[in-house]
């Protein structure tokens, strides 16, 4: 009987188009082309000896999956065998699902949604798709306040948000969907209450939890679009892998001081985070929030950005931020834009993803595991509480307290300790004795831990860091010192 | 490279224009030749995914059997694919690549929308699928010239053009 060869198989089977084999039974032609072809084999066949998915063999026209007696059919010499990899695809890469019905509008709505319904590029049709919208924002802070905020006074349905701190007075100059009231309150409660107030039609959903990658995947499949609004680089991943794993829009905006960037990523044709960005930089380099300060306006400005692209997405209208990176400087007021490509061989958007769960986003990013708390000694440092410090002072013990900060985070507290900012410390480290008893601090701990490390290299042998920095100091030894 | 002419080119464009909003697609007979893909005939197929026509296409396997049965009657073999992205660029997506498994054929893409309320076709692109054909590990879709050869001998059209003119 004849087995006729598809065009990309014939290489494997001497170049010809149709093959001759004596053959009783369909599964006895097959295995008699594979041992005539065995370079065929691996192309028709998986590991496990099945018909690949995409390969249709058809006796004739019948479809050899849907006979009766499988490979048992009998063949006559006058039979064709056919082998037909399939041919489909199409322009998106997650099945879609049927298309439910938008939901209807109540009078009310149409009364608050009026502006919207009149835009054409809105519509009756576009708000119901923003009702019917659901949209994840991670943090509740400074990106999320703002975003949160215009998505429910838009009439987004259904509101998302992932956050477990609690609200602090250093929040409330950009997290303006706190107030001061709210101070020590959970930040999803407080932000529930202000969208609530501003749009009790939204169905906010909390999640009060750190996402991880053990419960990411889980909160993102109830939701279309994911927003992300985080101050930290393993989450930044990993919000960037578990979008593109889940085939969701990653909408992004990160702050810097006066500068913010934002994009959409993870679209199906668009690159992701990892193509702009493939490799975090290393811990410490780029200082968050707490560490390096922020224009209290700025995450408003990107967090609007933010939400402008998610309603965007929704109502499919405009040009997307996909493949451009908007960066704001709001100190020239400029906004540029640059061009990104996807990058073939990224790690988890490329043609041959290497990274197709999600990993350990801390070690990633090189973030050692947390010391347990209270650690008496980290990486050979040894570790000073306030309270301990302050015991010794008072007892009159000769202790240099070394601070590392800078000259204005000085100007607003501090302990009584020698200033030498960190990046001065190479050049000025002669001007400390390396055998008097040293405590470094800074504002949280981290800076301090790193000078210290300096100056064990250095040959400092009687050293401590004092841990939690001015920061705990001011919370467990003098409240009168400012928390800033 | 896929050689085509201007008349079956403009075919493959037609069809995504006329299934708007959804794909259309079909298969490209011809003769394959030290890298070149010479396109003789084109063969409209059917879509079969009807659930999700507007961004999925799939030939009927029986369909691609009669289509295969006919070519060899013209000593012609399946070269290619077309299909049409409506609305969309026309750029293979993910899904585009992780099913094709046709080796050494040439995916054609159009990408078709709609402006001022009329339909037309846009870019047409095709993509080669490649590799070093030990199984699907490492294909790839690279870029494919189209060499589309205009219509020629046909000097009633040239005629019109010149009294125009």
């Amino acid at each position: 009987m004849q087995i006729h060869i598809p065009t990309p198989l014939r290489p494997f089977a001497g170049k010809q188009a149709s093959v001759n084999v004596s053959a009783t039974t369909v599964g006895s032609a097959l295995t008699a082309l594979t041992t005539e072809f065995p370079e065929l084999r691996k192309h028709l066949y998986t590991e496990e000896g099945k018909l690949r998915a995409f390969v249709n063999v058809y006796l004739n026209d019948e479809d050899i999956r849907y006979l009766d007696q499988k490979d048992n059919t009998p063949v006559k010499e006058s039979d064709a065998l056919s082998i037909i990899p399939s041919i489909a695809g199409g322009t998106t890469a997650v099945e879609s699902e049927p298309v439910a019905a938008l939901p209807k509008l109540s009078v009310d709505e149409m009364a608050r949604y009026s502006r919207h319904l009149i835009l054409p590029e809105v519509g009756l049709d576009g708000q119901q798709k923003l009702k019917a919208a659901r949209v994840l924002c991670i943090g509740a802070g400074g990106l999320g306040a703002p975003l949160t905020m215009y998505l429910a006074a838009a009439g987004v349905g259904t509101l998302g948000i992932v956050d477990f701190d609690v609200v602090e007075a250093s929040n409330l100059h950009r997290q303006v969907i706190h107030g001061t009231s709210d101070v020590g309150r959970p930040k999803l409660d407080s932000a529930e209450d202000s969208l609530k107030a501003i749009n009790p039609n939204v169905k906010i959903v909390k999640f009060e939890t750190r996402l991880s990658s053990q419960n990411a995947l889980e909160i993102f499949k109830d939701f279309d679009i994911v927003a992300d609004g985080t101050d930290n680089f393993p989450t930044r991943y990993l919000v960037n892998d578990a979008c593109v794993l889940s085939g969701k829009p990653n909408v992004y905006a990160s702050i810097f001081r006066f500068e913010g960037q934002a994009s959409v990523f993870a679209t199906e044709d668009g690159p992701c985070y990892r193509c702009l960005y493939p490799e975090p930089p290393p811990p410490g380099l780029v200082p968050s929030c707490a560490e390096g300060g922020v224009l209290g306006i700025l995450p408003g400005l990107l967090g609007i950005i933010q939400a402008t692209e998610v309603i965007k997405l929704i109502l499919g209208q405009g040009e997307p931020l996909v493949g451009r990176l908007l960066l704001v400087d709001t100190l020239a007021m400029r906004f540029r834009e640059l061009k990104l490509r996807k990058n073939p061989d990224c790690p988890v958007c490329g043609t041959h993803p290497t990274v197709t769960k999600l990993i350990d986003y801390e070690q990633f990013c090189g973030i050692p595991p947390a010391p347990a708390k209270n650690a008496a000694v980290v990486n050979g440092i040894a570790q000073m509480e306030p309270v301990e410090l302050k015991r010794r002072l008072d007892a009159g013990e000769d202790i240099y307290v070394l601070d590392v900060r800078e000259p204005h985070e000085f100007a607003i507290a501090q302990i009584g300790g020698h200033l030498i900012p960190l990046n001065d410390l190479p050049q000025r480290v002669g001007e400390l004795d390396p055998n008097r008893e040293i405590v470094v601090h800074c504002k949280m701990g981290g800076r301090s831990q790193k000078a210290s490390e300096f100056l064990a290299q250095a040959g400092f042998k009687n050293l401590h860091n004092l841990a939690g920095g001015i920061q705990a100091w001011s919370e467990t030894v003098d409240p009168k010192v400012p928390k800033y | 490279m896929l050689r085509i002419n201007q008349s079956e080119y403009d075919t493959i464009r037609q069809h995504g224009v006329e299934t708007y909003p959804h794909e259309c697609c079909g298969v490209l007979l011809g003769t394959a030749e030290d890298g070149v893909n010479s396109v003789a005939a084109v063969v409209r197929a059917g879509n079969i995914r009807t659930d999700s026509a507007h961004n999925r296409y799939q030939i009927a396997p029986q369909e691609l059997i009669r289509i295969q049965r006919e070519a060899r009657g013209q000593g012609l073999d399946i070269i290619g694919f077309y299909h049409s992205h409506p609305d969309h660029p026309a750029q293979w997506s993910k899904t585009d690549f992780a099913e094709a498994h046709w080796f050494g054929c040439s995916y054609v893409i159009t990408s078709v929308r709609k402006e001022n309320a009329r339909c037309r076709a846009f870019e047409t692109n095709a993509f080669l699928l490649t590799g070093t054909g030990h199984g699907e590990e490492d294909k790839r879709f690279e870029d494919e010239l189209i060499q589309v050869q205009p219509i020629q001998n046909e000097p009633i059209a040239v005629a019109a053009a010149v009294e125009i003119a």
